[in-house]
């Protein structure tokens, strides 16, 4: 069994669930702060950062892309904030204006360059190939052991983890400034807590979480983790570290219960191929989502 | 094969009429702030699309159908739009993150249904993918008279509806005691933008058609402050859009439909957002560098005239630039007129805002408009009168002045 | 009590801040005296909370200097307790009450700081002071407004400031609550605390205050309750919006001298 599990499941499962992680964490800060959506911009202006990075560098290797996708997010927000507060557009309307647009020149680039010799496409960019993510060189269970096999373990995979915990440090050492400013942000300033640039940090590494996870795995994924395992938190539990924690658990759910339906379900149906796994992980943790919803024990807001 | 040219005009016509019509009623969510409610519609028609295509299929049609893949589009787009309401009405979460998760897990779920179509063999030849960011290449001519007749319907739909949008937008409360319901227009206007939504998918895609309702109506609304001039406006734009942006794809190859309607439209975002009068980012920039300049000016030149040293680097700049101080920051002679009379202007208004009889006078007060630009030459003498005595004979004139101020 | 020679815990100078292009607060100046309890009053939209915000940084200022205990506000923030008008913060926050009393411990524990015992019994000290001790495991939306704006005044003592500018403290809280606010405020003043306070409420304004600062985006008058709480500044801050039932009430008699039961006058 673990002949086959290892090397062609293993690994996609892993990267799925750090995934899942890496965006559900700082997701749980964008939904306090009713910034929810900024995961869906920063998700749709991947695609023009990464077209850009390609036509900047030549080369399909992955950090030019990654960088460009991140300069790409970053851009993005700082237009949104343009946008928001000179032209004194409301939130909403400022983003929509500005991924439509981003993206809209993304797929153009893409059109008008010479990209068929790489694997840079459209669908390719929203759902990813979770599935492809194999290690052929191991050969069981034991081949985690096996220095040799590690090394070809795919990079995905030691990307994904080098990102969640750097999520992870960002959120652990800043946890007080965040939760206060999240809060209360006109107290939070009188305490002498920078909270623009708190902001902005919280925005750029759920674009460097959102950049990665979309290189493995589509940016489905990277929207619906962003926001369904933290909003299905939310009907959970009144305590924000509780909050986080179940957030954690609802998007490893997602990542493994999402990979194994999709990997599995169509056989158990009788049909011989697989269904995509980044859009079955969506689905997954909306889900999980409904059920929360209809029986999570604070559901209902008490505030007015 | 059919005639490209005719197509692409009809093509054309309809993304016209498209954009007009998405023009108008995104100028409505712009006002009632859902603007990104139309990202949930757009991309919650994808399972709709998948499902519509199976069932197609599973009844012996090719399963490519125009009109029933947008039936399908409109019926699950209309569940996601239900869903993001009972969200939002029936736990704690806001619309933002409702309308998120509902665009996600729709389309999610719509990736997994197209995987499934591919799965079963009818895959590559469905073209579904063309939904997502539109194609019109190799269009079938009725599918251009699908969009061109339903383009014209939204517009006609909006132009009825435009009134009641108008007054729920602006004031839903004030709306229902005119005898509407805002519920339902609300509703309504859900419904026109699902509709745009919808005929729009094969034009412009679904990702991106939530665009079209989006920046013509943000980009208008740097233009006026009317509602009605706004929504005219957003009209216009989107239509401008639609037309040359399906043009301008169809005269070479790699240039997609949906794409290019969007960067049109977003050019002409970027010029309202640039150099609209008053709203306009360069507007903004002068009038808040002059207020920054009249702020700084009277607060110096009050200090002179109180005696007051001035602590602060830019009013001391302004006032030396200005001849007003000497290098060593004491008053020139003129700068001692000028004090002065500010000083007289801030002691007449502190009068002025003294007397309850001249309270709507009073209340142009903000410290920066000079007395002599709200009163007539006569209160003024009045008023200088009244600062002598101190005494209370004055009230009648002052009140018998503002009243033919107001006249005026 | 106009001890001179102790520095003034704030003084503004000059301070003008705008919305768009129309000044809320235009110049103002404002010395506090220490261990006063001063109410900035004034009528609606006369920048009172805009001042206060401008004061502590929520908001930019366009000009302007603030000094707290002499110095920059930046350096002086630990000097320094700010109760928000309860409207500002999200209440469907998911935290407790005691956790947004320890809020209050941020500059003592910093980014990593554990809580400990000591912490813990500080916050529930603090919380007991306003009687809300028994609602510490609440989530803080499911408190009644006057409870809310007891915590956060808990939250501004457990900051242990010498200075503590609050906004609006008793708008829309119950009659309980208003007094339970008005004693911690008054225990405040005696350990030699300053209290700086938008208030709204001009019938209370002698009972609960010394100081004044009235304003309507000018200043209009500071000093005293004696001095600067008068008919002539009401009437040039809040125009004809004043109720004449409320002048009369407040100076019941216009021409002799008010009587002994107004104001600190003569015993």
């Amino acid at each position: 069994m673990g002949n086959e599990f290892v090397p062609l499941s293993l690994p996609p499962l892993l990267i799925g669930c750090l995934a899942a992680l890496a965006c559900a964490l700082p997701g749980n800060f964008l939904l306090l702060r009713r910034q929810a959506l900024i995961g869906d911009a920063i998700s749709h202006v991947v695609l023009p950062g990464i077209v850009v990075g390609f036509l900047v560098t030549g080369t399909s290797s992955t950090w030019p892309m990654m960088l460009g996708a991140a300069a790409a997010a970053v851009v993005a927000v700082a237009l949104i904030q343009l946008v928001h507060r000179v032209g004194r557009i409301e939130p909403g309307a400022a983003m929509g204006v500005v991924f439509t647009t981003l993206f809209a020149a993304g797929v153009l680039l893409l059109e008008q360059s010479d990209t068929s010799n790489v694997h840079l496409d459209v669908e390719h960019a929203l759902y990813g190939n979770l599935e492809s993510l194999i290690w052929l060189d191991a050969t069981g269970w034991s081949s985690l052991l096996d220095p040799a096999a590690l090394v070809w373990l795919p990079p995905e995979l030691t990307r994904m983890a080098v990102v969640l915990v750097l999520v992870m440090l960002f959120i652990g050492l800043l946890w007080r400034p965040l939760a206060i400013s999240t809060f209360d942000e006109g107290f939070a300033r009188t305490l002498g807590i920078r909270v623009g640039p708190l902001g902005l940090a919280l925005v750029i590494v759920s674009a460097i979480a959102a950049v990665a996870a979309f290189d493995a795995v589509g940016s489905i994924i990277v929207i619906a983790m962003f926001i369904c395992p933290p909003a299905a938190a939310r009907m959970m539990t009144d305590r924000l570290l509780v909050q986080v924690g179940w957030s954690a658990l609802f998007a490893v759910a997602s990542a493994i219960i999402g990979y194994v339906l999709a990997g599995y379900g169509p056989l158990w149906l009788g049909y011989s191929d697989s269904v995509s796994a980044a859009g079955m992980i969506a689905t997954v943790s909306g889900l999980i989502l409904a059920v929360a919803a209809m029986f999570g024990p604070v559901r209902k807001g008490r505030a007015a | 094969m059919i005639d490209i040219g005719y197509n692409a005009t009809l093509v054309a016509i309809g993304a016209g009429l498209l954009g007009v019509a998405a023009g108008v009623i995104g100028a409505f969510l712009y006002f009632r702030k859902r603007s990104l409610m139309s990202d949930a519609i757009s991309h919650a028609t994808l399972p709709g699309v998948a499902i519509a295509f199976l069932v197609m299929v599973a009844l012996g049609g090719e399963g490519r159908n125009l009109v029933g893949l947008l039936t399908g589009a409109a019926l699950s787009s209309l569940a996601g739009l239900w869903l993001v309401h009972w969200i939002n009405r029936n736990t704690r979460l806001g619309e933002d993150a409702a309308i998120g998760a509902i665009l996600s897990v729709f389309f999610g779920f719509g990736i997994v249904l197209l995987t499934v179509i591919q799965t079963i063999g009818a895959g590559r030849q469905a073209g579904l993918e063309s939904f997502l960011l539109g194609s019109t290449a190799g269009m079938l001519r009725a599918d251009a008279y699908v969009i061109a007749v339903g383009g014209a319907l939204a517009l006609i739909a909006c132009l009825i509806l435009r009134r009641p949008m108008t007054l729920v937008s602006f004031d839903a409360e004030y709306a229902a005691t005119q005898g509407l319901r805002p519920g339902r227009v609300d509703m309504a206007m859900m419904t026109l933008a699902l509709a745009v939504t919808v005929i729009g998918l094969k034009v412009v895609g679904l990702i991106l058609i939530v665009a079209l309702l989006i920046l013509p109506a943000v980009a208008a609304r740097f233009w006026s402050d009317r509602s009605e001039v706004v929504a005219l406006l957003a009209g216009v734009i989107g239509g401008v859009s639609g037309a040359v942006g399906a043009v301008i794809s169809s005269l070479a190859p790699g240039l997609p439909t949906g794409p290019i309607i969007v960067l049109v439209a977003a050019a002409l975002f970027t010029v309202s957002l640039i150099l609209a009068p008053t709203r306009g980012v360069l507007a903004g920039v002068i009038a808040q560098l002059r207020f920054r300049h009249r702020v700084h000016m009277r607060q110096g030149l009050l200090a002179l005239a109180h005696g007051h040293r001035v602590h602060e680097g830019y009013t001391l700049r302004l006032l030396r630039r200005a001849g007003l101080i000497r290098a060593d920051g004491v008053a020139t002679s003129e700068g001692q007129r000028e004090a002065a009379l500010a000083a007289q202007d801030e002691r007449r208004w502190t009068v002025l805002r003294g007397r309850p009889e001249a309270a709507t006078l009073a209340a142009h007060y903000d410290g920066l408009t000079p007395i002599d630009t709200v009163l007539t030459s006569d209160q003024l003498t009045e008023l200088d009168r009244l600062m002598k005595q101190g005494s209370d004979h004055g009230h009648a004139t002052i009140r018998r002045a503002e009243r033919g101020r107001s006249d005026g | 009590m106009n001890d001179l020679s102790q520095t003034a815990p704030l003084k503004v100078r000059g301070l003008t801040v705008s919305y768009g292009a129309t000044p809320a607060v235009f110049s103002a100046d404002i010395t506090v005296q220490p261990g006063a309890m001063t109410a900035i009053i004034g009528p609606n939209g006369a920048g009172k909370s805009t001042l206060l915000k401008a004061v502590l940084g929520i908001i930019p200022r366009l000009s302007g200097q603030v000094e707290v205990y002499g110095e920059s506000f930046d350096s002086q923030r630990a000097r320094v307790a700010y109760v928000p008008q309860r409207a500002s913060v999200d209440w469907d926050f998911p935290t407790r009450v005691i956790d947004v009393v320890q809020m209050g411990l941020y500059r003592q524990l910093g980014l990593l700081g554990r809580v400990r015992g000591q912490h813990r019994a500080l916050a529930q000290e603090c919380l007991s002071r306003v009687g809300m001790s028994d609602f510490a495991a609440r989530q803080i939306g499911q408190l009644s407004g006057g409870q809310q704006q007891r915590v956060f005044l808990a939250r501004a003592l457990a900051q242990g400031a010498d200075l503590y500018l609050l906004d609006e403290p008793f708008a829309g809280v119950d009659a309980a609550t208003e007094k339970a606010i008005i004693e911690v405020l008054k225990s405040l003043k005696a350990e030699g605390k300053t209290i700086l306070a938008v208030h709204h409420d001009l019938s209370t304004v002698p009972d609960y205050f010394d100081h004044v600062f009235i304003i309507n985006k000018t200043p209009v008058a500071e000093g005293t309750v004696q001095e600067a709480f008068t008919q002539d500044a009401l009437q040039r801050a809040y125009g004809g919006r004043l109720a004449s039932g409320l002048l009369d009430q407040l100076f019941p008699v216009a021409n002799p001298a008010p009587p002994a039961s107004f104001g600190a006058g003569p015993a």
